[in-house]
């Protein structure tokens, strides 16, 4: 499997589904980082509610997408490698949150989020991540907790 | 070390992580730690964690798996720490 595959493989492994998926693709994935974007789509359906008439991405669904990389795609690439050859998914939930949100990210914009691990243990993964838009600006930043394990067969 | 001096340490490192309405008192030998004491998951990874900077000691997944009361991760510190043969 190349690497591109890998990094495909394991968007796929992701038990989220739209409208609640938020990666679009990985870009690198090792032992220690993961980094990975995703667009806003305009069309999206909260933009309608979040701001009326002054359309702003929440605070809460930065947070989402930092989750779905920087925790999630990185939990599955580690517990891939303790469970070797395992097919089937993984449960995952999410433990800990503390972000800051430094810039707006605003409909249509596509940006870039990085998660490194801080550690990964009895199945606890915690996670430093940020994410940045387009323009190199950083629009939130943070440390996530998450329980992961294999789904049961 | 002593086992009175272990459970005291043990006590001070789970108590942060109990739930609002959970008080210390509620914490004796024979408490496990996810029914009794209504610890997640992920604090008791936590309190895993804690216990293995105190102590220095490093435990594994099993131990993870056969500790489930207070006294199991007695026993746990004591036969990493070599102060009793526990088994």
């Amino acid at each position: 499997m190349t690497m591109t595959d890998y990094l495909n493989h394991i968007v796929e492994k992701l038990p989220f589904a739209e409208p609640f998926l938020f990666v679009d693709g990985l870009t690198h994935l090792d032992e220690d980082r993961v980094r990975g974007f995703f667009r806003f789509r305009p069309d999206l359906d909260f933009y309608r509610g979040h701001f009326r008439d002054r359309p702003v991405t929440p605070g809460v669904l930065l947070t989402e997408c930092c989750a779905q990389i920087g925790l999630v795609c990185l939990g599955i690439h580690l517990l891939g490698r303790q469970h070797q050859e395992r097919e089937g998914g993984y449960v995952v939930a999410l433990a800990e949150s503390s972000m800051e949100f430094l810039h707006p990210v605003y409909p249509g914009e596509r940006v870039e989020v990085t998660g490194e691990k801080v550690f990964f243990r009895f199945g606890k993964l915690k996670v430093k991540v940020s994410l940045t838009r387009a323009d190199g600006q950083m629009a939130c930043r943070g440390e996530l907790a998450g329980m992961l394990k294999p789904e049961e067969p | 070390m002593k086992r009175e001096t272990i459970y005291e340490a043990l006590l001070k490192i789970i108590s942060p992580y109990l739930p609002e309405d959970v008080g210390e008192a509620a914490i004796s030998p024979g408490s496990d730690l996810i029914r009794d004491l209504n610890i997640n998951s992920s604090h008791l990874v936590d309190i895993i964690l804690d216990v293995e900077d105190h102590f220095n000691i490093m435990l594994e997944d099993q131990d993870m798996e056969a500790l489930k009361t207070v006294e199991d991760a007695l026993g746990i510190i004591e036969v990493k720490l070599g102060t009793t043969g526990n088994s």
